[in-house]
């Protein structure tokens, strides 16, 4: 599919989706209902969702590119964090442990809980 | 002024200048990257932003006049959003089969790695803004950001917040999975995928194809779901 046929349609998205958003008044962001809304027309039917998979595969395996310039936004907020540096880091480094471990042990959990159910019945 | 400074100025305010930095920062950290072997202390997000502020600073250039080229590659996040339905398709036919596990593994995991933070620096005394700011930190960017706009943070900070975060995710999961002993690729991928986002994911591709698919899963449900119950998550604490 051509890059410029891809990004129609994956701006066409973005936008109802920031429509649907503004419009109901919504807690989610737009490209967050664009993205489910695109997942459901594929759902229906999918005329296009190899030629899709291939054309957005660039832009998805340079997806950390895209986090570059928000960033380089920790300039803008320099005073903030050399005030708040020890309550930050520390938030952040032990948040993201906590999250990794209590998302992956949920998961093991109620794995083994339904196999345990299973193996009952 | 002399004839060589009046361009520098010029072309330093132009979107141009920030375009082109930030892409060629970009293509040398990934270089810089694999030539240290994927060590992920050397994330690339991490060293291009590391650069990038040098240059800036050096050469004195406001963040708004950066930002006005590097614009239009922060524009493509949105597009990239949309564009996760399609993994997510390609992946259905597992999401089936493990969907109950993983509902339950996203709603924990999202509330515990915003709210932990929330309480952790609301512990040693930040302020009410940097607290808001940090509970959407394990989401996509794009999302968190609209995320803490509507709990009323600061959507810039959150968006550097995020990238942190996704970068300590890269960098500390293989060593916790190691230490606590979790060796299951698909359940590996998904804690990676909710707690360090898009980050998270790049860094689960390098380790095996099916931690990357369930990181990429993880990380597009969440950003649906966080966008559903982190706001009213908060808006509960707020009132008792």
């Amino acid at each position: 599919m051509p890059f410029l046929t891809m990004m129609t349609i994956l701006l066409v998205y973005q936008l109802v989706g920031e429509l649907i958003v503004l419009s109901l008044d919504l807690p989610v962001p737009g490209p967050v209902v664009g993205m489910l809304l695109l997942l459901l027309s594929l759902m229906i039917k999918n005329p296009f969702a190899v030629q899709l998979e291939v054309s957005t595969g660039f832009l998805l395996s340079h997806l950390s590119l895209l986090f570059i310039p928000a960033g380089v936004g920790v300039m803008v907020h320099l005073v903030r964090l050399q005030q708040e540096w020890l309550a930050i880091s520390i938030a952040l480094i032990v948040s993201t442990v906590l999250g990794l471990l209590v998302t992956a042990w949920s998961m093991m959990a109620i794995c083994k809980l339904l196999n345990w159910k299973k193996a009952q019945s | 002024m002399t004839h060589q400074s009046a361009i520098w100025v010029y072309l330093s305010a132009s979107p141009l200048f920030g375009l082109a930095l930030t892409l060629i920062c970009y293509l040398l950290a990934v270089k810089i990257y694999h030539k240290g072997h994927g060590n992920p202390l050397l994330n690339p997000v991490a060293l291009s932003v590391l650069m990038i502020v040098m240059v800036l600073s050096l050469f004195d250039i406001s963040y708004q006049s950066y930002f006005s080229g590097a614009q239009f590659i922060h524009f493509l996040l949105g597009p990239a959003t949309v564009a996760l339905a399609i993994p997510l398709y390609f992946q259905l036919g597992k999401l089936k089969k493990v969907w109950i596990p993983l509902s339950f593994a996203l709603v924990l995991g999202i509330s515990f790695s915003g709210f932990s933070a929330y309480y952790i620096a609301q512990f040693l005394g930040a302020s009410e803004q940097t607290m808001l700011s940090l509970i959407p930190k394990s989401v996509t960017a794009p999302v968190a950001m609209g995320i803490s706009e509507k709990n009323g943070g600061l959507p810039t900070l959150t968006a550097v917040f995020v990238v942190i975060t996704g970068v300590i995710g890269a960098v500390v999961g293989g060593w916790v999975f190691k230490v606590f002993r979790i060796e299951d690729d698909s359940v590996k991928g998904v804690a990676m995928g909710v707690t360090a986002h898009g980050l998270g994911t790049a860094r689960s591709f390098q380790i095996s194809p099916q931690m990357g698919a369930f990181a990429g899963l993880a990380m597009a449900l969440s950003a649906s779901v966080s966008a559903l119950i982190l706001p009213l998550v908060l808006s509960l604490i707020q009132k008792t």
